[in-house]
C-alpha cells in the first residue's frame, strides 16, 4: 500500500516542475504549461488528502473544479497572449513590459 | 368745506405739474391755466370767508380734520387741516395777492423767454404758501416751509443768466436754512417733551403745564429762529433785500406780502406757548429791526430796495407786536401791510417797466430801477402814482387808511407792554422812532419819483407811458383793499378798529405764562376755574346765551368743531360783559369753594386794569402816531418838495457824516457778515481742508502703506516658506515614487519572484 507521503511528494515535485517552469520560460505558451502543471500538482493534492480521509469526497469535488478553472485559464490566457502577440509581435513574457512603472 | 380746501390746495400743484411739463406746447405759454387754479382759489377762499368766518362770527372758530400718517413707536403722527380764523384770513390774503400778481405778470412778464415756466413756479408757490397756512401740524408747516423756500430761491434765481440773481437766490436759500436749523431743533424740543407735533395739541399741553419754564423759552426762541430767517429779521435780514433780484410780482408777492409774512403767522400761531422770556426776545428783535431797517431805507436809492427795507421794518413791526404780546395787532398787520406793501411793490413794477422801455429807447444804460434817473411820473402815469399814493399814505400811518388802524394798534400794544413793565420802554420808542423814519422815507420816494422833472430828458419822457390795464387793475383793487373801512366794519369810528370785525375774531389769546405766573401760590387754580366754567357753560341755559355765536352756530356747520380753547378765551379774554357774566355764574355755583371765588375775583380786577392800560395806551399811542406820521411827510415834503435850504438833503447827507455812510451802507452789514461769517467759515474749510489732505489723508497713505509693506513680507513667506514645505513634501513624495516604481518592472516572472521571496521571508519569520 502507498502511503500518504509517495503521493504528496509527487505532487510537490510537480508542483515545483511547474513553477520552475513559469519562473524561467521565456516563452509565453511554456508558461502557460508550467501554470497548468502547478494546477494539476494542486488537483493531486485534493485527490490524495480526499482518498486518505475516509468517505470525505469534498476534495474530489474541488479537484473537479481544479481542472475546469484550468481549462477556462488556458482559454482566457491564450486570448490574453494572443492580444500581446498582436501588439508587441513577440511570444517572449519578459517582453511584455505594457505595465512597467 | 375740506373739498373746497383741498381744491385751492391742490388746484396751483396740479397746474405747477402741468404747465412746467407741457407749458411750452400750451398756447400762452400756459399763463391761463395757472391764472385759472389761483382765480378759482380766490373765489372760493371768500366763500368761506364769508361763510363760515363772517357767518360765524366766531372768535374760537376752529375746523379739522386729520388722519394717522406714521406711526413712530407710541407716537402716531397725524397730518391734516386746521381751519379757523386766522387760516381762512391768511387763505384770503394769499390767494388774493397771488390771484393779482399772477394777472399783474401776464402784463409784465409779456414777452419773457421764460413766460411759462414763471408762471408754473408762482404756481407752485401758491400751493406751499397755501399749505403752510392750512396745515395743523408743525411738522407739515415745516415741510411747507422749505417749499416755500423752495419756490423763493427759484423765483429770485429766475433770471439766473444774471451773476446778481443767481447770487441772490443762494443767499436768499442759505440764511434761510441758518434759520430754519434752529426752528427744527425746536419742533424736535417739542416733540420730545410734549410728543405731539398737532398745534392745538401743543398749545393745550402748555396750558396745562406739560412743558415749562427754561425749556419751552428755549422751544418759543428756537421755533421764533425759523421766523427770524423767513421773516428777515435783524441778524438773518440780509437775504431780503438782495431778493428784489426777481422779478418785481414776485417781490411783491413773495417778498412782501405773503412768504414774508409766514414767519410773523408762524409766531403768531405759537403766541399761546410763548413765555415772558421768549417774548422779550422776540419784542427786541423786532423793534430793532424795525428801527434798523428804516434807517437803510432812508438812504437808499434804488426803488425797489427802499420797498424792501421798508418790508423788513414792517415785519419788526409785527415781530415786535407780537412779543409784545399785541396779538391782534401783529396779525391785522399782517394782513393790511400785505394790501399795501403788494401795491407799492407792483407800482414800482409798473414804473420800472416804463422807466426801462424809455430807457432802452434813448439807448441809455442808467438805472431803471434808481430814482435819481426818475421824476415827473406823476402826470405821464397817473393810475401807478393815485394808488402808489394811497399805498404810501397807508404805510405811513395816516389816519383813514387801513395802515393806520394797524400799525397804531401795534404801537399801542408795545406801549401798554411798556407801561405794564416799565423796564421796557425802549420797546415803543423803537416803535415810534421807526414810525417817523416810514412817513420819511416813503414821502422821499414819492417825492423823488413822481414830482419835479423826468431826469433822463424830454425825448425818454415821449416813450414813457401807463401800463396795461392787467398791471394797472390789480393796483387799482390793492389800493382800495388799504382804505380803513374795510377794517373797521361794522363799526363806524374810522380811527378805531376795536369794534370792527377783525379785533372781534381776533382777540389776544392768553399766553400760557400768563395763566401760570401772576398766581404763583395757586399756579394750579386758574386751570381748575376754567373747567367749572366749562361745566356751567354746557348746563346753565344763561350760558347759551354767552356762547350763542361759538357754539350754535359753528355745530350746525359742521360736526368736527372742537372747543379746546373756547372756555379759555372766555375768562381772559371775552369782552367785559361776557366776562362777568360767566364770573357770577362762577360765584353762584362756586360758592362752596371760597378761595376759588377770591381768585376770580382777583383775576377780574387784573383784567379790568389790563384793560384800562389797553385803552389809555391805545389813546396816547394813536395821538403821538399821527404827530409823527405828519412830522415825517412834513420833513420830505419840506426836503425834497419845497426844497427848503434848511433841509436840503445833500447838506444834511455831510452833516450827518458817518451815520449816513452808514445808513447808505445798511450799516455795512454784509461787509461785517464777509469779514466774520463768512471768512470765518472759509478760513474754517481751509484750515479743516488742510487737515484733511496732510493728517486724515496722511493717516490713510500711512496704512495703506504700511498694508503693502507687510503684504510683500507675507508673499515673501509664501513664495519661500509655504511653497517651499510643499514643494519638499512634494519632493520627498517623489523620491519614493521613484524607489517603489522599481519594483513595478510590468514582467510578470518578476513578480513571481516577489512573491516567492516574501512567501519565504513569512515562512522564515513564522519558522524563527
Amino acid at each position: 500500500m502507498y502511503n500518504l507521503t509517495i503521493y504528496l511528494m509527487v505532487s510537490a515535485v510537480l508542483f515545483l516542475l511547474g513553477l520552475f517552469a513559469v519562473m524561467t520560460r521565456k516563452n509565453a505558451i511554456s508558461v502557460l504549461m508550467g501554470i497548468e502543471l502547478i494546477l494539476n500538482a494542486s488537483a493531486l493534492n485534493f485527490v490524495t488528502f480526499s482518498h486518505f480521509s475516509s468517505g470525505n469526497l469534498n476534495g474530489q469535488v474541488a479537484a473537479l473544479f481544479v481542472i475546469i478553472i484550468a481549462a477556462a485559464e488556458a482559454a482566457v490566457a491564450l486570448a490574453i497572449f494572443l492580444n500581446i502577440f498582436r501588439i508587441k509581435a513577440t511570444s517572449q513574457v519578459d517582453k511584455a513590459d505594457l505595465l512597467q512603472g | 368745506m375740506f373739498g373746497l380746501v383741498t381744491y385751492i390746495l391742490v388746484a396751483p400743484l396740479v397746474t405747477f405739474g402741468i404747465v412746467i411739463l407741457l407749458g411750452k406746447r400750451l398756447p400762452r405759454g400756459g399763463d391761463w391755466l395757472t391764472l385759472f387754479s389761483i382765480w378759482t382759489g380766490l373765489f372760493a377762499s371768500l366763500y368761506l370767508f364769508f361763510r363760515y368766518m363772517l357767518g360765524s362770527y366766531d372768535p374760537d372758530y376752529l375746523v379739522s380734520y386729520s388722519f394717522n400718517w406714521l406711526k413712530w413707536g407710541n407716537y402716531d403722527l397725524t397730518i391734516g387741516y386746521a381751519i379757523d380764523n386766522m387760516g381762512i384770513m391768511m387763505l384770503v390774503v394769499v390767494t388774493l395777492i397771488s390771484a393779482l400778481v399772477h394777472l399783474y405778470s401776464v402784463g409784465y412778464m409779456h414777452g419773457d423767454p421764460k413766460y411759462s415756466r414763471f408762471f408754473a413756479f408762482l404756481s407752485l408757490f401758491s400751493f406751499s404758501m397755501l399749505g403752510l397756512v392750512l396745515v395743523d401740524n408743525l411738522l407739515m408747516i415745516y415741510c411747507f416751509w422749505e417749499l416755500v423756500g423752495l419756490s423763493s430761491y427759484l423765483l429770485i434765481g429766475f433770471w439766473h443768466e444774471k451773476d446778481s440773481a443767481a447770487n441772490a437766490g443762494k443767499k436768499a436759500f442759505i440764511t434761510n436754512r441758518i434759520g430754519d436749523a434752529g426752528m427744527l431743533i425746536g419742533i424736535l424740543l417739542t416733540f420730545t417733551t410734549l410728543g405731539t407735533l398737532n398745534l392745538h395739541e401743543i398749545a393745550a399741553g402748555v396750558t396745562a403745564g406739560k412743558l415749562s419754564g427754561g425749556l419751552l423759552t428755549a422751544a418759543g426762541v428756537l421755533l421764533f429762529c425759523g421766523a427770524i430767517g423767513k421773516s428777515a429779521q435783524f441778524p438773518l435780514h440780509v437775504w431780503l433785500p438782495d431778493a428784489m433780484e426777481g422779478p418785481t410780482p414776485v417781490s411783491a408777492l413773495i417778498h412782501a406780502a405773503t412768504m414774508v409774512a409766514a414767519g410773523v403767522y408762524l409766531v403768531a400761531r405759537l403766541f399761546v406757548i410763548l413765555t415772558l422770556d421768549a417774548s422779550l426776545v422776540i419784542a427786541y428783535i423786532g423793534g430793532f429791526t424795525a428801527l434798523f431797517a428804516a434807517t437803510i431805507a432812508v438812504a437808499q436809492n434804488d426803488v425797489k430796495r427802499v420797498l424792501a427795507y421798508s418790508t423788513l421794518s414792517q415785519l419788526g413791526y409785527m415781530v415786535m407786536a407780537l412779543g409784545a404780546g399785541a396779538y391782534m395787532a401783529g396779525f391785522f398787520h399782517l394782513v393790511t401791510h400785505a394790501m399795501f406793501k403788494a401795491c407799492l411793490f407792483l407800482g414800482s413794477g409798473s414804473i420800472i417797466h416804463a422807466m426801462h422801455h424809455a430807457l432802452h429807447h434813448i439807448h441809455s444804460d442808467a438805472d431803471a430801477q434808481d430814482m435819481r434817473n426818475m421824476g415827473g411820473l406823476r402826470k405821464l402815469m397817473p393810475l401807478t402814482f393815485w394808488t402808489f399814493l394811497i399805498a404810501t399814505i397807508s404805510l405811513s400811518g395816516v389816519p383813514l387808511t387801513s395802515g393806520f388802524l394797524s400799525k397804531d394798534a401795534i404801537l399801542g400794544g408795545s406801549l401798554a407792554f411798556a407801561m405794564m413793565h416799565p423796564k421796557h420802554w425802549i420797546l415803543p420808542v423803537l416803535g415810534f422812532s421807526a414810525a417817523i423814519l416810514t412817513a420819511f422815507y416813503m414821502f422821499r420816494l414819492i417825492y423823488l419819483t413822481f414830482f419835479g422833472t423826468f431826469r433822463p430828458g424830454e425825448k425818454a419822457e415821449a416813450e414813457v407811458h401807463e401800463s396795461p390795464w392787467t398791471m394797472t387793475l390789480p393796483l387799482v383793487v390793492l389800493a382800495s383793499l388799504s382804505i380803513s373801512i374795510f377794517f373797521v366794519a361794522p363799526g363806524v369810528n374810522p380811527f378805531n378798529a376795536g369794534n370792527g370785525w377783525f379785533a372781534t375774531l381776533f382777540p389776544n389769546p392768553p399766553r400760557a405764562y400768563e395763566l401760570v405766573l401772576p398766581h404763583n401760590e395757586e399756579a394750579i387754580e386758574p386751570i381748575k376755574e376754567i373747567e367749572i366754567v366749562e361745566h356751567v357753560e354746557h348746563t346753565e341755559p344763561v350760558a347759551e346765551v354767552i356762547g350763542e355765536s361759538a357754539t350754535e352756530t359753528s355745530v350746525e356747520h359742521s360736526e368736527e368743531i372742537h372747543h379746546e380753547n373756547e372756555p379759555l378765551a372766555i375768562v381772559h379774554n371775552g369782552t367785559l360783559t361776557e366776562e362777568k357774566l360767566a364770573e357770577e355764574e362762577h360765584k353762584e355755583e362756586a360758592t362752596h369753594t371760597t378761595a376759588h371765588a377770591a381768585g376770580a375775583t382777583a383775576h377780574a380786577v387784573e383784567h379790568d386794569a389790563h384793560h384800562d392800560v389797553h385803552h389809555k395806551a391805545h389813546n396816547i399811542a394813536m395821538i403821538i402816531s399821527i404827530i409823527l406820521a405828519f412830522s415825517g411827510i412834513l420833513i420830505a415834503t419840506a426836503g425834497y418838495y419845497w426844497k427848503k435850504k434848511a433841509l436840503d438833503p445833500a447838506v444834511w447827507q455831510k452833516r450827518l457824516g458817518i451815520i449816513y455812510k452808514g445808513m447808505f451802507n445798511k450799516w455795512w452789514s454784509d461787509e461785517i457778515y464777509r469779514a466774520t461769517a463768512i471768512n470765518g467759515t472759509i478760513g474754517l474749510a481751509k484750515v479743516l481742508g488742510w487737515f484733511d489732505l496732510y493728517i486724515i489723508d496722511g493717516i490713510v497713505n500711512g496704512a495703506a502703506w504700511l498694508g503693502r509693506v507687510y503684504a510683500m513680507i507675507e508673499g515673501w513667506f509664501d513664495n519661500h516658506i509655504i511653497d517651499g514645505l510643499v514643494n519638499l513634501t512634494a519632493w520627498i513624495v517623489g523620491i519614493f515614487g521613484r524607489i517603489v516604481r522599481l519594483f513595478q518592472a510590468g514582467q510578470l516572472q518578476r513578480y513571481v519572484w516577489y512573491t516567492l521571496v516574501f512567501i519565504g521571508l513569512f515562512i522564515l519569520m513564522k519558522v524563527v
